[in-house]
């Protein structure tokens, strides 16, 4: 059994191991020695916690038992999930962070003798506040995030589903949410507590479905945050200084995050939230345009092209997860790179379904790190490039963007894609990207559309060079 | 008149908020997969909070409904722990630097 004052000195030490885990990540030499950072900041908080309670009884036996079940079903999870799954994974994590917050104020709501909160129906107030605002954000967190998992997960469709009176409806249950806290606060009573979570667990899942596919790294960034805030949520009930910090932490990383993606769509978040983009509701857009002329080609084409160049910049999109063709690209570079050719990579900040999800992707084919540009960084190459080759994007690279102003796309970074002496775009078919409207670069005098799946294409190449 | 506790909790919340903003911000865009995934293994230190829920129960029976809902707490932490922590790592070990010698 340790002292209160000492347990609190080491939470404050996991919590500053924490600090550095993120701090870590500023550049690839230094991450790994900060993921080991986090590793020992947990070991610490759980150790203390063990020790602090000093109750190495039947009940420690099961503790350890549950750790270990659930730890050998992270680890397994974490070994088998192929890299192309990330988003969904971290949705999925999210929407336990959550659950587990939830869980911990409902036990701590029935039985908060065991945490200093006073008696059952008579909670110290300021505990009820935190406890309850903890389980409301930790439910809008797991139900947000179980429908952000489904719909990457292809389970549930991708397109927004929206309905009349949405807003005003979610606008009526957020302030009942509010109302309810307080209620609940002033009566202490455990009915209001049950309705309160159910309330909770509804807005999550009616804040999510309005927003579609493409918007899922703004999404996931935001339950990224939401499930940080419900952490320092328990962490204020339970004045636990480890838990408070990452909660912190958690939740501006995340609000950081989302704040990236929207700029990168040049969209505010409240756009986003509410939701409905991407919704086939510029249908007369495109029907109207005449059928302009495409020039397409083969992967003999496009060989040709590439062996004749002598820099070629790849733009690779979520498309590229999909046909899983970072293994074929790779191999495709190698090739040119042994002709002599100089080759990098330009990354979209919204490229993909989650923030820096096709640099995972390109580590994962061993493409090294330092070959892989962010958009301001590489932007200005294209013009002295001499073969773009967009694999898997679309509305990133759309010119329109820049110059028509009716665009809904307008005023969004877009790589300067067109300003390439050639132009690979490897595409299934000429249909529209998601924000549902034409893409001026597949019409462009040095635009070459290579129709094929993005793997088979890539592979075809290869052959050819 | 002595302060609240609970005013030094908001202090480090708050100046935290501050740290993780400034430390966020200086995380390479390249690794914010790794990024989210660190932080939602971290967040799970949610499990010292389970874990005195699961203790909660006493020497006649571990198990009453409190401590239930401490020991799924438990595993599901356990779950984003392991699983966030290892697949960070995973991510991390991909990312190799040009070989300057070919």
């Amino acid at each position: 059994m340790i002292t209160a004052n000492l347990s609190a000195i080491f939470y404050l030490i996991s919590g500053v191991l924490f600090i550095l885990a993120l701090r870590g990540l500023s550049s690839p030499e230094t991450s790994r020695q900060g993921n080991f950072f986090g590793i020992l900041g947990m070991i610490i908080a759980v150790t203390v916690t063990f020790l602090s309670m000093g109750n190495f009884s039947t009940g420690f036996v099961y503790v350890l038992i549950f750790i270990l079940v659930g730890g050998s079903i992270g680890a397994f999870i974490a070994y088998r999930i192929p890299m192309t799954a990330m988003p969904e994974l971290v949705a999925g994590f999210h929407s336990l962070v959550g659950l587990a917050a939830v869980f911990v104020a409902i036990s701590a709501f029935l039985n908060p003798e065991a945490f200093n909160l006073g008696m059952p129906g008579n909670i110290k107030l300021g505990s009820l506040i935190e406890m309850s605002i903890g389980a409301a954000v930790g439910a809008i967190t797991f139900s947000g995030s179980v429908i952000a998992f489904l719909k990457l997960q292809g389970i549930m469709s991708g397109s927004p589903i929206t309905f009349k009176g949405q807003h005003p409806l979610n606008a009526i249950i957020l302030t009942s949410i509010i109302a309810l806290i307080y209620l609940l606060c002033s009566t202490q009573s455990s009915n209001l507590f049950w309705i309160l979570l159910a309330v909770s667990f509804l807005i999550g899942f009616l804040l999510i479905i309005p927003i579609g596919g493409a918007d899922m790294p703004v999404v996931i960034s935001m339950l990224n945050s939401y499930s940080g805030w419900a952490a320092a949520g328990i962490g204020f009930t339970l004045e636990n200084t480890a838990l408070i910090i990452t909660g912190a932490l958690v939740g501006s990383s995340g609000a950081i995050l989302s704040y990236i993606m929207c700029k990168g769509m040049n969209r505010s978040f409240f756009n986003v939230i509410l939701g409905g983009f991407g919704a086939t509701d510029e249908k007369s857009n495109t029907s109207s345009k005449e059928q302009r002329p495409v020039k397409s080609g083969n992967a003999d084409d496009a060989a040709f092209l590439m062996k004749n160049a002598s820099s070629v910049i790849i733009v690779p999109g979520y498309g590229m997860a999909v046909a899983q063709a970072q293994h074929a690209l790779r191999e495709m570079v190698d090739t040119l790179k042994k002709n002599d050719i100089k080759v990098s990579y330009a990354i979209h900040p919204v490229a993909g379904r989650m923030p820096g999800h096709m640099n995972v992707l390109l580590a994962e084919a061993n493409v090294p790190y330092d070959e892989v540009f962010e958009l301001e960084e590489i932007n200005n190459d294209f013009a002295n490039a001499d073969v773009a080759f967009v694999i898997g994007a679309n509305d990133v690279t759309n010119p329109v963007a820049k110059t028509d102003p009716q665009s809904p796309i307008y005023g969004m970074p877009v790589l300067d894609v067109e300003k390439c002496k050639s132009v690979l775009f490897v595409k299934r078919s000429l249909s529209p990207g998601y924000a549902g409207i034409d893409n001026d670069l597949f019409y462009k005098e040095n635009t070459l559309m290579l129709f094929a799946d993005a793997k088979k294409m890539t592979e075809d190449i290869t052959k050819n060079l | 008149m002595e302060i609240d506790p609970l005013i030094f909790r908001l202090s480090i919340f708050i100046l935290s908020i501050f740290v993780g903003y400034y430390v966020v911000w200086s995380v390479t865009p390249s690794l914010h997969t790794p990024l989210m995934s660190v932080t939602n293994a971290i967040s799970s230190v949610i499990i010292v909070g389970a874990i005195i829920a699961g203790l909660s129960g006493n020497s006649d029976s571990v198990f009453n409904t409190s401590s239930i809902f401490g020991f799924l707490a438990i595993a599901l932490a356990a779950i984003n722990i392991f699983g966030g922590f290892l697949v960070t790592q995973r991510m991390l070990a991909m990312y190799k630097k040009k070989k300057k010698d070919k």
